[in-house]
């Protein structure tokens, strides 16, 4: 069980620490994290193990937003990317 | 590993494009809940609805949170009402009731099956409920009816279209001061799909099953954006592949979701419905489509050709993306919830003729059409029957939703919100059809050899 969460903004000190710091006090397991900045606009793809975490999807979400803020945070289950650009 | 770019793609077209899965319908079979008795009928009809649906609107909210992706609708379609009505006889209207405090009390927005398939005659209880209807309409809040008058295999019942036409005018008569929106809860179809899932058609066909869940996903704004990122030099091979392609991802994201629900509800997977759905939001239009593949205004000639484009390309990439399709399955073009339709409407490019031709190669039919509201009852009939026409000799499901604005004349605007949109007063051709509409009888089914 996997989900992904994506992070878009504008580029500051710190958003991969606040990230990933939700994700350990969530206690998800992060797998892989591939990250951009273009032109002072970050843009990462962080894949979590949600098998062991406290708390829900959307509660991640939420706690993220807190967190992090000004950005655009989403956290989605990873089968629907599997099932649309997967055949 | 996910690609980047893949996960970007889905995120974008839900946050800007308005991809969303526009509604989940459980749809549930009343044959067992027939009895001698109306009110025991109607006890039986409520306690079944509501251990069916009592969680369907929470599963829904929690495939939301989990993936992200936004479920407009959840919603339920019954058999049809009049079957039950047959076995207890009574007033229909007591069904009416019990199936809008269901609705209310599972939390659904809207519930289908207050129909009756009349396409070969009338059986009893059929006529009490195409009676009923408007008052129905008028006094609930959820309840969407829906008739059947035709079919391809046994033609057109024309004492159902000379009632149903008095019946769209007096559900509008009846709800005048809310927009007349009992009309917009109305369907007249012919070649009824048996599992659609959109409103206000949905019923659930005596051939389903006991419970089944059933999917309709939207996503015309995807598609526009999808052209328009490529631009204006692509042929219409090219451009035909691009919406094939776009279809796809729509329609898995929906089978997705199915399954999903299906499994959450203990009720099994019936089918996606691969329409595209517009709202009146900006950028979630067909007409846009239509305009992005070339033409200045949605309505101008050339319009029923790329509308055919379309509607083909969306099955052929939806149909291998689902292990069962079915429902409507093509693109709607209703006027009222479409801002690009609305426009076209306005500026006098689209007319109500023009609507009849592009409904011969697309879903569904006149859907959402404002007419003025001294439209005679036996015009609305003749346009009932000049759709069913089409559905029968296409072999395809036409449907009319019309709306007489009562008091309103040609140029005014009807504002229902929300959904269902804004739409303009459209003229229509008043010579009177009534002989014809008088005479009554059944249009015979059409020969299905000699095709030209």
């Amino acid at each position: 069980m996997r989900a992904v969460i994506t992070v878009i903004g504008k580029d500051m000190v710190g958003i991969l620490a606040k990230v990933s710091g939700t994700c350990a006090e969530a206690n998800a397991n992060v797998i892989e994290v591939t990250q951009s900045v273009l032109q002072e606009f970050f843009a990462m793809v962080m894949l979590i193990d949600m098998e062991k975490m406290t708390c829900g999807l959307s509660e991640l979400q939420e706690r993220l937003t807190e967190n992090v803020g000004e950005m655009r945070i989403h956290v989605m289950h990873e089968n629907i990317f599997n099932s649309m650009h997967r055949i | 590993m996910l690609n980047m770019s893949d996960i970007m793609e889905t995120i974008t077209m839900i946050q800007d494009e308005n991809l969303d899965i526009r509604t989940i319908t459980m749809g549930i079979s009343l044959l067992d809940c027939c009895d001698g008795d109306i009110s025991r009928s109607c006890e039986k009809v409520y306690a079944k609805i509501y251990s069916r649906a009592k969680d369907l609107v929470k599963a829904g909210e929690g495939i939301e949170r989990k993936y992200g992706i936004p479920i407009i609708n959840k919603r339920i379609s019954v058999t049809p009402i009049a079957m039950l009505a047959g076995a207890s006889g009574g007033d229909p209207m007591m069904y009416a009731r019990a199936l809008e405090r269901v609705a209310s009390d599972v939390g659904v927005n809207f519930i289908g099956g207050f129909s009756a398939l009349v396409h070969k005659g009338f059986s009893p209880g059929d006529r009490e409920l195409l009676g009923s209807i408007p008052e129905a309409l008028a006094e609930t809040e959820r309840v969407c009816a829906s008739v059947n008058v035709g079919t391809t295999k046994s033609g057109i019942n024309m004492d159902a279209v000379a009632i149903m036409g008095r019946a769209v005018k007096e559900a509008a008569r009846l709800t005048a001061s809310r927009q007349c929106i009992g009309a917009a809860k109305l369907v007249v179809f012919c070649n009824a799909p048996e599992d659609n899932p959109f409103m206000a058609g949905a019923f659930h066909g005596p051939g389903e099953p006991d419970c089944v869940i059933n999917v309709g996903v939207s996503g015309p704004g995807v598609v526009r954006a999808a052209l328009g990122k490529a631009g204006k030099d692509k042929d219409l091979t090219e451009v035909a592949e691009i919406i094939k392609k776009t279809a796809f991802k729509i329609t898995r994201m929906g089978q997705m979701v199915g399954s999903e629900a299906s499994a959450m509800l203990g009720a099994p997977f019936g089918i996606v419905d691969i329409s595209l759905a517009p709202t009146p939001a900006i950028g979630d239009s067909v007409a846009h489509i239509l305009e992005e593949i070339g033409l200045e205004r949605c309505g101008g000639h050339g319009t029923t050709a790329a509308l055919a484009l379309l509607n083909d390309a969306v099955k052929k990439g939806g149909v291998m993306a689902s292990s069962s399709v079915g429902g409507l399955s093509g693109a709607f073009i209703p006027v009222s919830e479409d801002a690009g339709m609305i426009a076209a409407a306005q500026s006098g490019a689209l007319c109500v003729e023009k609507l009849e031709a592009m409904t011969a190669v697309c879903s569904v039919g006149l859907d959402m059409v404002v007419v003025p509201g001294d439209t005679h009852e036996d015009v609305i009939a003749a346009i009932i029957a000049d759709e069913a026409a089409i559905g029968m000799i296409n072999g395809k499901t036409t449907a009319v939703r019309l709306i007489p604005a009562i008091g309103k004349k040609v140029g005014d605007m009807l504002e229902f919100g929300g959904l269902l949109g804004s739409g303009p007063v459209m003229g229509l051709n008043t010579s009177s059809p009534s002989v014809m509409v008088g005479r009554g009888g059944r249009i015979p089914a059409p020969i299905q050899s000699l095709k030209n």
